[in-house]
């Protein structure tokens, strides 16, 4: 069976009508996040560093922190809200009882996982495009890199989440995956020049070096080859999880 | 026929769910499901509507192989599962929308639907109030409003009355009957052989994951046991020395009780007077029903006579 469109589109609708009533709870303190690091770290501990990059500190952090803000939108709703969604209220069970198939439910999902991460990232956009720290127009090439970098996450998500036992795993996940990521991956140095030649493959491995590299690219205007690579990267580890996925979906749902 | 099994198996690890299971539903009418917990009865639904693969053998419904047109199939179902899924932070009729969107309706379509089961299910008094604060006969009434979204022409209902109040049990009734007059054809499952018994043309009793009887419920009871049946609590000893030189139709233990099935309970009282020298042990005469048949299927130990 494969995916039709019509019917993921009424599992994106189901999770948007949700949305649509606590769309602030959900949104303000995401959102706020990324924003705090910006002032906090780009320009308060920014004020002592001169140069990074070749770039201001805090012109340096904004793309990082918009891709940042793209993996936290995705990840949480498919970590904990598919979870729950699948194992307490067997909110798929009630779908297959009508024409929704397995991938349909998968398919609707990530598209919503890829709207919050749109909807999270885009408001980052917005807040650094009014204070002038993305150089237009060049920057705009940044903004379909917010759903791709979603993509990436609500990959990477739904195929932990449809492996684990129990919800307590979440707490591995954030704590020992993202944060990592988010410390380390690129956002807030330039991770290659503090490893010794040996293990610069390590951070080819960090799935959110990609996009962040993809996105201070485009700020900066600049293309160079290793960017074909990032982008075969996030689309490629992207599909193959995605197909992953769609075994342990079914088998999830279908037993 | 409408839904047909034939030898199908559902094996899960090491347990046999469901072992070459028959079953055929016919159009039109209210088909029941009984059977202990853990009888299979779910499984079988499930692979009815297509959601759980058939380890063996065929299942199909209106004709279709289910296996290979799910979504043709569950487009002309209606499925009310045993646990209510709402989402509880918004309304019925939002609910209502959502659900209708998985079966592809469209405006005007889908709030014409919605506005007529408001009126079938008696829904409309908390329509637009959080799901959450509704008790528990409205969020039952509600469950089955969503599996009726797409006009289903078989409607499935997995425990429909379970744990609720006598008077919302009989109202959720006359709706089934009305769905089935108005051309549904039901099929559901229950452990309360009084609802079997009021709403269903035909049952099924299942145990063991197979089809141990099957017919109308009148008849089952007079192929199994007999019309009426005498209950009293006595020893097994006791009721050797009662019976000496009687002849019930069937006879049933569960603990103390003893339950005998005759044709005659007249004649079978005065007999057990009789020998009941003095101690007048209290006797229950009554018209033998579907539990009977249930228990002497599928549990206690069954002495046939």
């Amino acid at each position: 069976m494969s995916v039709s469109v019509p019917h993921a589109v009424a599992v994106w609708r189901r999770n948007a009508s949700m949305y649509r009533r606590t769309w602030w709870l959900n949104v303000l303190p995401n959102f706020f996040e990324p924003v705090f690091y910006l002032v906090s770290i780009g320009i308060g501990v920014g004020a002592y560093v001169t140069r990074m990059g070749g770039m201001s500190y805090v012109e340096f952090l904004a793309p990082g922190l918009v891709c940042v803000a793209a993996m936290n939108g995705a990840s949480f709703e498919v970590t904990y809200n598919i979870y729950v969604r699948l194992t307490f209220e067997k909110a798929y069970d009630a779908m297959l009882t009508t024409p929704v198939e397995p991938d349909d439910v998968l398919a609707g999902e990530i598209l919503w996982a890829v709207t919050r991460a749109g909807i999270y990232g885009g408001c980052f956009f917005l807040v650094i495009a009014v204070a002038g720290l993305a150089p237009m127009p060049q920057a705009l090439l940044a903004l379909p890199l917010i759903p791709l970098a979603g993509l990436l996450f609500a990959a990477i998500g739904v195929a932990f989440s449809l492996r684990i036992p129990t919800i307590d795993l979440f707490s591995f996940y954030f704590t020992l995956f993202l944060t990592p990521l988010f410390l380390f991956a690129d956002v807030f140095f330039p991770l290659k020049e503090r490893l010794s030649p040996s293990w610069l493959w390590v951070a080819e491995v960090l799935p959110l070096l990609h996009p962040v590299r993809l996105a201070r690219a485009a700020f900066r205007g600049t293309a160079t080859p290793v960017l074909l690579w990032d982008l075969a990267y996030t689309v490629g580890v992207s599909t193959l999880l995605l197909a992953w996925a769609r075994g342990g979906i079914r088998r999830r749902l279908t037993s | 026929m409408l839904v047909e099994l034939r030898a199908v198996s559902k094996r899960f690890g090491d347990r046999l769910a469901v072992d070459r299971l028959d079953l055929t539903v016919p159009g039109g009418g209210c088909f029941g499901l009984l059977g202990p917990n853990g009888a299979g009865k779910t499984t079988t639904l499930r692979m009815i509507y297509g959601v759980t693969r058939p380890t063996a053998g065929t299942v199909h419904v209106f004709g279709l192989d289910v296996t290979r047109e799910a979504r043709a199939v569950r487009s002309r179902i209606g499925v009310t599962l045993q646990e209510n899924v709402f989402i509880d932070a918004i309304s019925p009729v939002d609910n209502l929308r959502v659900f209708g969107r998985y079966h592809l309706l469209r405006e005007p379509m889908l709030s014409q639907r919605i506005e007529e089961l408001l009126d079938f299910l008696e829904l409309r008094s908390h329509a637009d109030v959080p799901v959450k604060v509704l008790s528990g006969g409205f969020r039952r009434r509600l469950a089955i409003a969503l599996s009726l979204m797409n006009h289903p022409e078989l409607l499935v209902l997995d425990e429909p009355t379970t744990g609720l109040d006598p008077a919302v049990r009989l109202a959720l009734w006359s709706r089934v009957r009305e769905l089935q007059a108005n051309g549904t054809t039901v099929l559901l499952t229950t452990h309360y052989m009084d609802e079997a018994q009021r709403l269903c043309d035909r049952v099924a009793i299942v145990a063991g994951g197979r089809v141990v009887a099957d017919g109308a419920p009148a008849a089952l009871i007079l192929a199994h046991l007999a019309p009426e049946a005498v209950e009293l609590d006595c020893t097994p000893e006791e009721e050797r020395a009662l019976g000496d030189g009687m002849r019930p139709r069937a006879r049933v233990r569960v603990g103390r009780r003893a339950i005998l099935y005759t044709e005659d309970a007249a004649a079978l009282v005065a007999h057990l007077r009789g020998r009941d020298q003095g101690d007048r042990r209290p006797l229950v005469v009554r018209p033998t029903n579907l539990e009977d048949v249930f228990l002497a299927l599928t549990g206690t130990s069954l002495e046939g006579a």
